[in-house]
């Protein structure tokens, strides 16, 4: 369970740091003691203004983008660009780092700063970078198996640590890159080029995995809903601590469709369940809702007279344990998949924690001398 | 009270070996204290099992500590003991070999009762089936001497037990008029709040010390003069402390703060216990949750601006490979240290070797040369981590710093350096676009420094200079996305390129002993002072023999064919089944010749005189 007893929207800081004006909703980026301010004020010139940065395009790179026609990446990469400008953070404080796959392709699409990596392993650049430039808005993209195969130790442990950061797991249930095999995604069952009678591995259920890694913010979107893709990646934005964003993208080329039941019009009200903190769960059109009974949940009709909204759970997405239920709500044909932040309670963050300890031994001790350092211990003279 | 004797020598070696419940290599590291204070030259050599409490009395339970220390110049940890302070009959038998003919074996005779003896998988005890013949015996009755000292304290028979150590250590000091006062310091410190533990400790140590002065067993009693060291300010220091130093030293000449991403992983941990300990300094310690991702954390840190280290041993740099591939083609600062121990794969985990050379120099897929550094001695670490920061920033790239394992918890005499006279560490972070393009001004990350071929360092926060790096291969100059072959078939030279420019600044490359003659001996690593011993004692018996030994692996100094060229063979001789030589012999057409030992412990002076004048004389006959 989470150890804080703050309030969800309270950022926790360390000892002694200011609490940062920024514009509502914009991750505040927080400067520790004795941590290097950004270099220098805006230079003129072709390449960027920093300041003046705030339509969509100032943070489209001028490299062409290289997905499939038709792929899911254009709309999250879309998405992410207009979310940019609202952030108000300047271009030069934001740093894209990916692994490897298709979707790790993003930082070179984005005109900020980005590391493209390797395969699994952007949380672990992105865990050193934040803890020692904590001043930096810093966004690591992933996919299915980047992030839980081959990255899978290294998610857990950001998610544990609780570096201030957001991650985007963009999951097509499928390896695209390497031309179609099954991931840790993929349904038991599926046919791929790697499976051809079927996969017999059992699939991650992303929300869970890292709900139980101690994640403080969970949530999950879609690509072909940009409007609450969008706000889903403001709300991790906003919230101090590691954030992880599954978003289902459709890979058109090896695992066309997988999603379509709950992204498409004419599924997508009785598939898909969106969640929002302080509502009732209803879905189809607020004809159907979802009511806990004892530990499980069930659907129920609110057009028939016997239930109404009230009787449905209202959504706390500050309950662990409402995080832990609604969360293993997975490709259930009963019961619709549930979309929206499942998790957001904030506590200390890896670097706060990190630097507080430094200024606090230094607090204590005050800085250190070098001098001091090498004439530690028993010395002696030789004449 | 007898009259004792005083005789005077200008070295010995003494090895404490015991359980390693036992204490052994606190003694030592005391003992070393008391020595350093004596202010005698000194080198040692740590050797304790894998296993934390192995089962107590058994041979591969054996922890050992041993210590060379004169009034001259000492090079070794020792060839051949003096002096062997065996707790229990497996510390004697494992050790024994070691001792020299006539040298002097202290037992502790209360632990060779049937059952230790079986531990120790021996049928008769080695006091009575004639094994200790030709050495100078002292049986000592160390446990009933400790527990009749104790009796009447408030600690248990287990603690009691514990401390026998502090009497072996107080005998030993005696018996080389060593100090008493620094492990009496050290007992106050540590046990300032454990009254009973404390005392108990100070009585026994003091109970040691009057033992040797009381027993009629000592007729002898030695005298080590103090060493004729460089005029300074000395202590001891091990290789993990200073290697710990250097990056702390690196860090404040640079002005970058310091960031250490590790996996705990013997030897290596102590460094990063040191360094976690620097807070003052605002080093910034990671501890990772693998090897990966402690080099991952290095690679980010680095691109924030920070001087990035990431320390480990030969199956940590394994696992680290790919990582380090990333870091050189995204030319980012960051300094590997590779605590070598012995391999393959787990191998042997707290023994020393060199074997992790080639993997330095080729262990990485695609052709990735990287700068490999080399430290020679413990105190030397401190310069090897700072010349490595240096590099690694100076050249834009990942720099491997090998240290053989045994330097690490090895100490020895140490001159603390004057800071101002550390070598320059300028640091220039881009802040400007670097180019026009098409009347703009524009920033290309892979735009070389005339002279270094470095790239320019342009960090996160930089308005304006936004830019993307990643471990596709790069366009020349924009650092783009390329798979324009031409494009990379010459990146990958300007890579190579890069590292062989540091050779143009390397210092000439100094001969130890003669300029040139009949053998010219190459090493590298820990080897030194045994190589530079064995020189001495060659030339001493008129030998024409010179010795080099390089700081700098990757790129090899430029001047060092020709010092090759100046001797009629040359001999590498390294703990390792044949590196260096192979390395040397693809570069220079010369009869080179390997000389190899992988028995996980250091050389003996003695066996490269011996093999070098079979050599000779080989020849000569
Ligand atoms: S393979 Fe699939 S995921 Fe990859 S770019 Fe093409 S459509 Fe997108």
């Amino acid at each position: 369970m989470d150890s804080s007893s703050e309030s969800p929207r309270k950022p926790t800081l360390p000892p002694g740091a200011k609490a940062p004006t920024m514009p509502p909703g914009a991750k505040a980026p927080t400067l520790p003691p004795g941590a290097r301010p950004p270099a220098g004020p805006p230079k003129p010139g072709a390449s960027g203004d920093g300041a003046g940065a705030v339509s969509r395009q100032d943070f489209a790179s001028d490299q062409d983008v290289r997905w499939c026609p038709g792929c899911g990446d254009y709309a999250i990469l879309a998405t992410v660009q207009r979310l940019m400008p609202e952030l108000g953070i300047p271009r030069e404080n934001i740093v894209f780092i990916s692994g490897i796959g298709c979707s790790s392709r993003f930082p070179y699409y984005m005109n900020t700063y980005g590391m493209h990596t390797i395969h699994g392993r952007a949380p672990t650049i992105a865990t050193g970078l934040k803890a020692s430039r904590p001043e930096l808005d810093i966004w690591v993209v992933t996919g299915d198996g980047d992030g839980l195969s081959i990255g899978g130790n290294h998610m857990i442990h950001l998610m544990r640590r609780n570096v201030n950061l957001q991650v985007l797991l963009f999951n097509n249930q499928i390896y695209g890159l390497t031309k179609g095999q099954y991931s840790p995604t993929s349904e038991a069952g599926k046919i791929t080029k790697s499976s051809p009678y079927g996969a017999i591995d059992h699939p991650f259920n992303p929300i869970a995995l890292v709900l139980g890694a101690d994640a403080s913010f969970v949530g999950r979107s879609m690509d072909r809903d940009p409007k609450h893709m969008k706000e889903m990646l403001k709300r991790a934005h906003g919230h101090r601590g590691a954030s992880f964003l599954e978003i289902y993208q459709n890979c058109n080329i090896f695992n066309d469709g997988a999603f379509f039941q709950y992204t498409e019009k004419d599924t997508k009200p009785e598939r898909a369940i969106f969640i929002e903190h302080g509502k009732p769960l209803v879905y189809s059109g607020g004809t159907k809702g979802l009511r806990l009974e004892g530990f499980h949940l069930e659907t129920v009709d609110l057009d028939g007279g016997a239930w109404s909204a009230s009787d449905c759970l209202v959504y706390d997405e500050t309950s662990y344990e409402l995080a832990s239920i609604v969360g293993r709500l997975f490709r259930r044909d009963d019961m619709p998949q549930p979309f929206g932040v499942f998790y957001a309670k904030e506590r200390t963050t890896y670097e706060d924690a990190l630097h507080a300890q430094i200024a606090e031994i230094r607090g204590k001790a005050g800085k250190g001398r070098l001098e001091d350092l090498l004439h530690a211990g028993d010395t002696w003279e030789v004449a | 009270m007898a009259e004792k004797t005083i005789e005077r020598l200008s070295e010995a070696t003494i090895l404490f070996a015991g359980d390693s419940g036992d204490g052994m290599q606190l003694t030592g590291s005391q003992f070393t204290l008391a020595t350093a204070f004596a202010m005698n030259d000194l080198a040692t050599l740590p050797d304790f099992p894998a296993e934390i409490r192995a089962p107590a009395g058994t041979t591969y339970g054996v922890s050992g500590f041993q210590l060379h220390f004169g009034s001259v110049d000492i090079r070794t940890p020792g060839d051949e003991v003096d002096l062997l302070v065996a707790m229990n009959p497996a510390a004697l038998k494992v050790n024994l070999s070691r001792v020299r003919k006539g040298g002097t074996v202290v037992v502790n005779v209360n632990a060779f009762e049937r059952r230790d003896l079986d531990l120790a998988g021996l049928k008769v005890s080695p006091l009575e089936d004639g094994t200790l013949e030709g050495y100078h015996v002292i049986p000592v009755e160390l446990t009933r001497l400790t527990r009749e000292a104790l009796a009447h304290t408030e600690l248990n028979q287990k603690e009691i037990d514990r401390s026998k150590n502090m009497f072996a250590l107080g005998l030993s000091l005696w018996l080389y008029s060593r100090p008493i006062e620094p492990a009496e310091r050290w007992i106050n410190k540590k046990f300032a709040r454990k009254d009973s533990i404390r005392e108990a400790n100070l009585q026994l140590l003091r109970k040691g010390y009057h033992f040797g002065e009381t027993t009629e067993q000592f007729a002898v009693r030695y005298e080590v003069s103090p060493a004729k060291l460089p005029p300074g300010k000395y202590r001891a220091i091990q290789g993990a402390t200073a290697l710990a130093l250097g990056f702390v030293a690196a860090s404040e000449r640079s002005g970058l703060p310091l960031f250490y991403g590790s996996y705990p992983i013997t030897p290596a941990s102590d460094l990063l216990h040191s360094l976690s300990r620097y807070k003052q300094f605002g080093v910034m310690t990671f501890q990772a949750e693998d090897e990966i991702a402690a080099i991952g954390s290095t690679i980010g840190a680095a691109f924030g601006g920070s001087l990035a280290v990431t320390g480990t041993s030969g199956p940590g740099v394994a696992l680290k490979t790919e990582a380090i591939g990333l870091a050189l083609i995204m030319e980012l600062p960051l300094v590997i240290v590779n605590l070598q121990r012995g391999g393959p794969s787990t191998g042997l985990p707290t023994k020393t070797e060199q074997s992790d050379l080639l993997q330095a120099m080729y262990g990485r897929n695609g052709d990735a040369p990287i700068p490999v550094v080399a430290a020679s001695t413990p105190g030397d670490c401190f310069e090897a981590a700072y010349e490595a920061s240096r590099l690694a920033v100076k050249y834009m790239t990942p720099v491997m710093l090998l240290v053989d394992g045994y330097l690490a918890n090895g100490s020895e005499p140490w001159p603390i350096p004057d800071t101002a006279t550390l070598p320059d560490f300028p640091v220039s972070f881009t802040t400007k676009p670097n180019h026009e393009q098409d009347g703009a001004q524009v920033f290309l990350p892979y735009l070389r420094d005339p002279e270094t071929l470095a790239r320019p360092w342009a960090t996160p926060g930089t308005a304006g200079l936004e830019h993307r790096i990643g471990g596709i291969e790069k366009q020349e100059g924009t650092g783009n996305v390329s798979y324009d072959p031409v494009n990379h078939e010459r990146m990958t030279r300007l890579r190579a390129e890069k590292v062989d420019r540091i050779a143009r600044e390397l210092p000439p490359l100094p001969v130890y002993g003669e300029e040139s003659g009949d053998i010219l001996l190459v090493g590298w690593g820990s080897t030194r002072g045994s190589i530079e011993a064995a020189v001495d004692r060659l030339r001493a018996r008129g030998r024409r023999v010179g010795a080099v030994h390089l700081r700098h692996l990757n790129p090899l100094p430029a001047d060092l064919g020709d010092v090759l060229s100046r001797f009629g063979a040359v001999v590498v001789p390294e703990l390792n089944n044949g590196q260096l030589v192979r390395i040397l012999r693809d570069r220079f057409v010369l009869p080179i010749r390997p000389f190899n030992l992988v028995q996980g412990r250091p050389f003996r002076a003695g066996e490269l005189v011996e093999h070098v004048e079979g050599i000779l004389d080989g020849k000569a006959g």
